[in-house]
């Protein structure tokens, strides 16, 4: 029962996420980092490495192996030359969509913040696949990163399970390698110590990618007054005011302190950050994650 | 004088102060709201002025809805019963006299929530009139329930209750209460003790004193109009109308008089000070604004004052003047008659109603022809005999066909020196002869006189006859007129008749002299009376109830009943007399109420609960307190609620549909075919006929040639119809009265070619609806003529469309039109040939204007019948106005089409 209700939600989500991404190119994603268990792919990085399409000759240099030269180049010259071939790898992307109670959160008719997350974390991920690169979720079994069809099928189920139901909110741990991109997509409203320490653990593993901060429109105009009483989606952590509507600019501030966090620790850590409000097309910040993830930016 | 039913609940209101202070001390409840960056807000403070406490103006609107309820439930009363109601059976009389017409709606209301309370108390009724007849069977009593449903049968009695046949009726009944809704006027014939022996009795006494008038009379200074009231009281001045036959013979006011009571006096007169001519042309008296048939007096022809010509010859002028025959009739006639001697053509200039020959035997032949035309024409020609008459008699060859009986030759003289016969006293009065009842005096004697010849006719021309049986009055008709011999001469020589007071009475009683006042029991006495119309209740002549023939000496004698209402009779020789509802010495008594009874004032406005008025506004403002609370507490967010408010304050507002016709000016309707219909002030009729006018037209733009611009509501009472060919009239039950200035232009309408079509909408023309009611009353002013249902063969049936059947919006409804006169049926036509006479009404109860109605797209307003047999329907009145518009506009084109045939004849030749 529940397993048919998780598979028909995870098709409705598949179907709308291909066809958001029917209207972008396949991803090439850039290899801008040599780094340690990169696996060949199917396509060059536009660099030179290693694979079987040639890439360029370049004059050898001391400390080259002989065993590189290229003595058919080499003997058209005087010129020792190196046959470069391209360097062709699969990059690994990792992502996360915040399971937190509070991405149900949605005022009016808006969509659920939740569901416009996984809808952009799908997209990608079909895009991706696409392209074969291998993509992994965060915080669950699918950890390591994989490529293929089935992954993405089972991307797509583990993407569409229903949020936790405490008022944990925290970032996921790093995943098991430390190569490849991290795509975190959630509001970004846990405690502010908890935010540092999971961005901080991030960073020291080296990684890169991108934050997207998704929010309601109501998180950001706060249209409220009166006697209110602020819960936590779970309920856990609530917040009584007597008159809501003076807290407008302090809420505002605190928001726009906490994006100005996000965007720091980003820019100091090499990722990319930016926002998307639910009242707006998901297209926009697919295109950004395009971008972001294939180094275009 | 507002009373709680349950006090105690006022209490109360003693705890609102408590209620103040918690309500104050608890700040609005606070709205929980799940909010993802919660984590964001805490800790953050609310800024100092925040509302902790509920404002003072919601506060005080929470706490008057609080009292508004609190006071609702107590139960406020206003105009509280002072006694508790009873619950045994409840019998309820009610006068019902004509004193109960003026305030018949009030009593009529009251008398429906007394019923309603009884039926709400499970209380057994009777409800009986004391004016009806009485019942056969014992008092019984049934549900108010059943009694509620015979209310509006009710109607009041042109006449005063027989209380003392009630009592007796009634006398035995115990244990049970009563509502006696009383005029208080008249004998109490022991009704008050029976009702107070039987239980509480509770009277209704009316707020208004009853008026009366008393029959008028004639004296030389004019009518004079005596008027009455019940109490004694502040001076007052009561305005009379005095109404009569225009020449066009539709009821208008002749004259207004007032009669001015002074301070502590029951009686007043009114001079009606008018021309004779008009003065002869007053059928009644009514007394301004107070409805009832006591308020009317009724005039006849003891009223009229007529005018006598006496001839004068050149030989008749030698007599000495005071034996002259014309003398005698001068004294007898000159109080209650207008005088003329003058010769034959400045008398005939005159037009005399009675033309008197005073022993004139023979007139030029021209005269004679004239004298006999006038009489042919309606008048009376009253002829004395004398010598000259005596001497024609016998060398007479023909019968004069201005005299009634044959004469034979020569007279005979009794009692003279030469006779030994003695004078003959008078005999008894035939039978039927007009001066039955009049008493005859044993000093009239006959000592000369002319003889009849015997023929078998002549029994039946004998109206008075001496005591051998030998006539001495005789009379025959003539055309419309009357011829009337007195065998004797008119002064003293022939008899003492002249002397003698009977001569004065015998000439009233042939209508001659009138007495100046109405019939008097010697008037009446020794014939029988047939009612020709009646008054009811409210004054309001109409067919008689009870059409039987009642004895004179009923009719002055005993006091008006169900047999004897008033109203106009007329006597089996053909003379009409006016019977009113009270004598010339009516005086108009108060009735002695019972002691123990309670009093209540028709006036008293009965009690009155405001408990669902107060629980109401409590209601209203705890709404208010919503919205209020809504918009303290930051809920009440503007853009969304405002339209809902708004839509909400909408919805109550009356649709107001687009006017269809335009304002009343005179030019475009001078200018343009304009249908137009009256306005009647209400509204939603109103809406009705611009609708229904406007669809009428739009159906001729596309069907015909007329071609008629937008529809134009008018006034009568202020505007000019002459310039609309067509006026459609809804009659409402509320139309204000037509002006006197208004009634003339309209019957200037009606002759001058234009047609009114009447709908009263009720679908039951005929039947006494509230709006035939006022059509009656419409209509009772204008110059229409007699009416008939429509025949099969009317031009209106024919005149563009082939119909049938004239359905509106209702369809079993008859239309009527002007009766057809001089109906000749021509050889080889299908038609009969109904001449030139366009109807100038049409009436019907069908409610046209809804089924022709039509909104600016051209779909139709209103619905009528079911499906498509309601579409044929409506289709079938659209014909029906468009062949009313073309009758309209062609006339009797399409019936001078059976002329064709003939006029082609003609021309081939």
């Amino acid at each position: 029962m529940n397993q048919t209700a998780t598979t028909t939600r995870a098709a409705a989500l598949r179907s709308g996420a291909e066809s958001l991404a029917a209207s972008l190119p396949p991803l090439l994603a850039a290899a801008e980092r040599l780094a340690q268990g990169v696996v060949p792919g199917v396509h060059g990085r536009r660099r030179a490495g290693s694979g079987e399409t040639f890439w360029q000759y370049r004059q050898a240099m001391p400390g080259d192996s002989a065993a590189s030269i290229d003595w058919r180049r080499s003997a058209r010259g005087d010129t020792l030359y190196i046959r470069q071939t391209e360097w062709e790898a699969a990059q690994s992307v990792l992502f996360w969509a915040d399971p937190s109670a509070g991405m149900g959160f949605a005022s009016a008719d808006h969509p659920p913040k939740s569901s416009r997350a996984r809808l952009l974390a799908l997209a990608l991920g079909v895009l991706l696949t696409r392209a074969g690169e291998r993509i992994g979720l965060l915080d669950t079994p699918l950890a390591r990163p994989s490529a293929g069809r089935n992954q993405l099928n089972r991307f797509a189920a583990s993407l569409a399970e229903k949020l936790r139901t405490d008022d944990v909110a925290a970032l996921p741990e790093p995943g098991p390698i430390t190569a490849g991109h991290y795509v975190l997509i959630s509001d970004f409203m846990m405690d502010e110590a908890g935010l540092r320490a999971g961005l901080n653990a991030l960073a020291a593993r080296g990684t890169r990618g991108a934050l997207l901060q998704i929010t309601d429109p109501a998180e950001e105009a706060f249209p409220y007054d009166g006697r209110v009483i602020f819960q936590s989606l779970a309920g856990a952590v609530s917040f009584e005011t007597r008159r809501a509507r003076a807290l407008k600019s302090a809420y505002q501030e605190r928001l726009a302190a906490r994006r100005a966090l996000l965007a720091d620790w980003a820019h100091h850590a090499g990722w990319q950050f930016t926002t998307h409000r639910t009242d707006t097309a998901p297209s926009a910040p697919l295109l950004w994650l395009y971008a972001a993830i294939g180094g275009l930016t | 004088m507002i009373a709680f039913l349950y006090p105690f609940l006022l209490f109360a209101l003693l705890a609102l102060p408590v209620l103040w202070l918690l309500l104050r001390a608890v700040p609005p409840a606070p709205v929980r709201r799940p909010f993802a960056a919660v984590r964001l807000l805490l800790g953050l403070k609310d800024p100092e002025n925040t509302p902790a406490r509920t404002p003072w103006w919601l506060l005080l609107l929470r706490l008057t809805a609080l009292a508004a309820a609190i006071i609702g439930f107590a139960a406020p009363v206003l105009n509280p019963k002072t006694e508790a109601a009873g619950s045994g059976p409840l019998l309820i009389v009610m006068d019902a006299s004509w004193a109960s017409a003026p305030d018949w709606t009030a009593r009529s209301q009251r008398l429906e929530s007394v019923l309603n309370e009884a039926a709400r108390d499970g209380r057994p009724s009777a409800l009986h009139l004391l004016t009806s007849p009485i019942p056969a069977s014992p008092l019984e009593f049934g549900t108010a329930q059943d009694l509620l449903a015979t209310l509006p049968g009710l109607a009041p009695a042109p006449y005063a209750p027989d209380r003392a046949a009630w009592a007796e009726w009634l006398g035995g009944a115990t244990s049970f209460d009563t509502v006696w809704f009383t005029d208080a006027l008249g004998e109490d014939g022991g009704l008050g003790d029976v009702l107070a022996a039987a239980g509480d009795v509770q009277i209704v006494l009316p707020d208004t004193p009853a008026f009366a008038l008393l029959p008028p009379s004639l004296d030389e200074t004019g009518l004079i109009q005596p008027v009455i009231r019940a109490s004694a009281g502040a001076a007052y001045t009561a305005n009379l109308v005095a109404y009569g036959p225009a020449p066009g013979g539709a009821e208008v006011a002749l004259w207004r008089a007032t009669a001015a009571f002074s301070a502590n006096d029951t009686a007043a007169s009114a001079l009606f000070d008018m021309p004779l001519e008009l003065r002869n042309r007053i059928s009644r008296i009514a007394l301004a604004g107070v409805a009832s048939a006591g308020t009317v007096a009724l005039a006849d022809d003891g009223l009229r004052r007529r005018k006598v010509g006496l001839l004068t010859t050149s030989s008749a002028s030698e007599t000495p003047p005071l034996v002259s025959p014309h003398y005698y009739l001068m004294n007898a006639l000159a109080p209650s008659a207008e005088l003329v001697e003058a010769d034959m053509p400045t008398l005939m200039a005159t037009a005399p109603d009675v033309i008197v020959l005073a022993d004139i035997a023979t007139l030029p032949d021209a005269d004679t022809a004239a004298l006999q035309a006038w009489v042919e024409d309606g008048g009376t020609l009253l002829r004395f005999a004398g010598p000259r008459v005596a001497q024609a008699a016998a060398e007479q060859v023909e019968t004069n066909p201005l005299l009634p009986v044959h004469l034979r030759a020569g007279g005979r003289a009794l009692g003279g020196a030469m006779t030994w016969a003695e004078p003959r006293p008078l005999g008894d009065w035939p039978e039927a002869s007009p001066f039955a009842g009049l008493v005859v005096p044993d000093d009239v004697t006959v000592t000369a006189q002319v003889l009849a010849q015997p023929d078998p006719d002549l029994p039946n021309k004998v109206i008075a006859q001496l005591a051998d049986g030998t006539p001495l009055v005789t009379w025959s008709r003539l055309g419309q007129g009357r011829l009337v011999l007195f065998h004797v001469t008119a002064n003293a020589e022939w008899s003492d008749l002249p002397l003698s007071g009977l001569f004065v009475d015998m000439l009233e009683r042939l209508a001659i002299g009138a007495g100046g006042q109405g019939a008097t029991a010697a008037d009446l006495a020794g014939q029988t009376w047939l009612p020709t119309a009646t008054l009811d209740g409210f004054g309001r002549l109409g067919q008689p109830a009870l059409a039987v023939a009642v004895a004179g000496e009923t009719l002055s004698d005993s006091p008006r009943d169900i047999s004897t209402p008033p109203g106009l009779y007329e006597s089996a020789s053909g003379r009409q007399v006016a019977i009113n509802l009270f004598g010339p010495e009516a005086a108009l008594v108060p009735l002695p109420l019972p002691a123990s009874a309670t009093r209540i004032s028709l006036a008293d406005t009965p009690p009155q609960p405001l408990g669902q008025f107060f629980l109401l506004a409590a209601l209203c403002l705890l709404v208010l307190d919503i919205l209020a609370a809504t918009f303290v507490s930051g809920r009440l967010i503007g853009g969304r609620v405002a339209p809902l408010v708004l839509a909400v304050l909408l919805a109550g507002q009356p649709h107001s549909a687009e006017a269809q016709g335009q304002p009343y000016d005179a030019q475009i309707a001078a200018t343009e075919t304009v249908l137009a219909y009256v306005i009647t002030g209400d509204t939603r009729t109103d809406m009705a006929s611009a609708a229904g006018l406007y669809g009428l037209s739009r159906t001729l733009f596309e069907r015909t040639s007329i071609e008629p611009a937008a529809p134009m509501g008018v006034d009568p009472n202020s505007e000019d119809i002459t310039f609309f060919p067509f006026l459609y009239w809804p009659v409402t039950p509320n139309q204000t009265s037509l002006s006197d200035a208004a009634i003339s232009r309209i019957n200037a309408y009606l002759r001058g070619g234009g047609m009114i079509m009447f709908d009263t909408q009720d679908a039951y023309l005929g039947q006494n609806t509230e709006n035939a009611r006022m059509l009656q009353r419409i209509a009772a002013n204008l110059d229409i003529p007699a009416l008939a249902p429509i025949e099969s063969d009317h031009v209106l049936g024919r005149s563009f469309y082939l119909l049938e059947t004239y359905p509106g919006r209702w369809g079993n409804g008859t239309l009527w039109v002007e009766a057809p006169v001089n109906l000749t049926a021509i050889d080889g036509s299908p038609f009969r040939n109904l001449n030139d006479g366009v109807t100038p009404v049409v009436i019907t109860g069908n409610d046209f204007a809804a089924a022709w109605a039509m909104g600016e797209d051209g779909r139709p307003l209103f619905p009528v019948g079911a499906g498509m047999a309601g579409e044929r329907q409506r289709e079938i009145a659209r014909r029906v106005g468009v062949n009313l518009i073309m009758y309209v506009m062609t006339g009797n084109y399409k019936s001078d089409q059976v002329h064709v045939p003939a006029l082609l004849e003609r021309l081939g030749q």
